[in-house]
């Protein structure tokens, strides 16, 4: 889905990144533990998270993130939008919970990024 | 093409504000090198966790980054107060991290595994109350699947 659905799914703000609306995002990913994005994330994927702090921009950078949506309503301040800005890592925010967000986007069929370690003993 | 680059990096110790500039120039380079995406991430993930462990845990710290056309390497030499139980650290889960330092989204015990994960070799040398050596490599010749060790 594109950045663009994923928005009016969540209802959100978009503090940085108008222009980047069209990306597809490929994987959602959500955590507050930027060591678990950075070992479990893929390339193309977005996180959603209530961590609002220079890290977390820095990880979606590192970890070629898409997008980051900040839940619960959290707001990033000026220098954090800046820093994103020139990183070219779009800011949202919306107002749903992350089990919510997290619930919508997956409904719509945004596929995790995370390997689910019981799935992957069930499954093989 | 000759790819020969290399550049040192200070880091310092407990300067939240700055955790993660180095690491982030380090990718910004190596992407205008012109270098494979995935090699490219790979490096930027094991020298961001390297260099919040210097944040989180050292007083200071040179990065030294370098790339040749058959590898990259990255040696990160604090001065802190070094690891007593190299063994231990490399634990996943292990952490000595505090409340603070987790707020920060770090702190899992996760960093020195997901270093090793993504390094094609990884070498920690450690003396208690001096400091830490740290130094990996990512191969550019071959390429291999990352393995998942969650
Ligand atoms: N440069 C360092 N200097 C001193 N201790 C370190 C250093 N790097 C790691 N450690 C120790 O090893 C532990 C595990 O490190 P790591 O796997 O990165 O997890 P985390 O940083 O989340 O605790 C740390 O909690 C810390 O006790
Ligand atoms: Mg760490």
């Amino acid at each position: 889905m594109t950045l663009s659905e994923v928005s009016s799914m969540l209802s959100c703000e978009v503090f940085c990144g108008e222009k980047e609306m069209n990306t597809i995002i490929e994987y959602g990913c959500a955590s507050d533990l930027m060591s678990d994005v950075l070992a479990f994330s893929r390339s193309g994927a977005m996180l959603l998270t209530g961590l609002v702090n220079t890290q977390t921009i820095h990880t979606a950078f590192i970890a070629e993130l898409k997008a980051v949506v900040f839940v619960r309503g959290k707001r990033p301040d000026k220098d954090l939008i800046t820093l994103a800005s020139e990183k070219k890592i779009p800011l949202l925010g919306t107002q749903f919970s992350m089990y919510e967000a997290c619930g919508i986007l997956y409904k719509n069929g945004l596929v995790p990024t995370m390997e689910s370690i019981t799935a992957k003993s069930s499954n093989g | 093409m000759d790819k020969s680059f290399s550049q040192s990096f200070e880091i310092r110790g407990s300067v939240f504000i700055d955790a993660g500039k180095a690491s982030t120039e380090v990718k910004t380079i190596l992407k205008q090198l012109g270098i494979n995406s995935e090699i490219v991430r790979r490096v930027a993930i094991a020298s961001y966790e390297a260099e919040m462990n210097v944040v989180m845990y050292a007083k200071r710290a040179t990065m030294n980054f370098e790339v040749s056309s058959e590898k990259i390497s990255i040696v990160v030499e604090d001065e802190g107060p070094g690891i007593l139980n190299i063994e231990l650290a490399m634990k996943e889960g292990y952490s000595t991290a505090t409340t603070e330092m987790r707020e920060m989204g770090f702190g899992a015990g996760m960093g020195l595994p997901n270093i090793k994960k993504n390094a094609d070799s990884l070498k920690i040398e450690s003396e208690v109350g001096k400091g830490t050596k740290l130094e990996f490599v990512i191969n550019l010749k071959e390429q291999r699947v990352p393995t998942m060790s969650g």
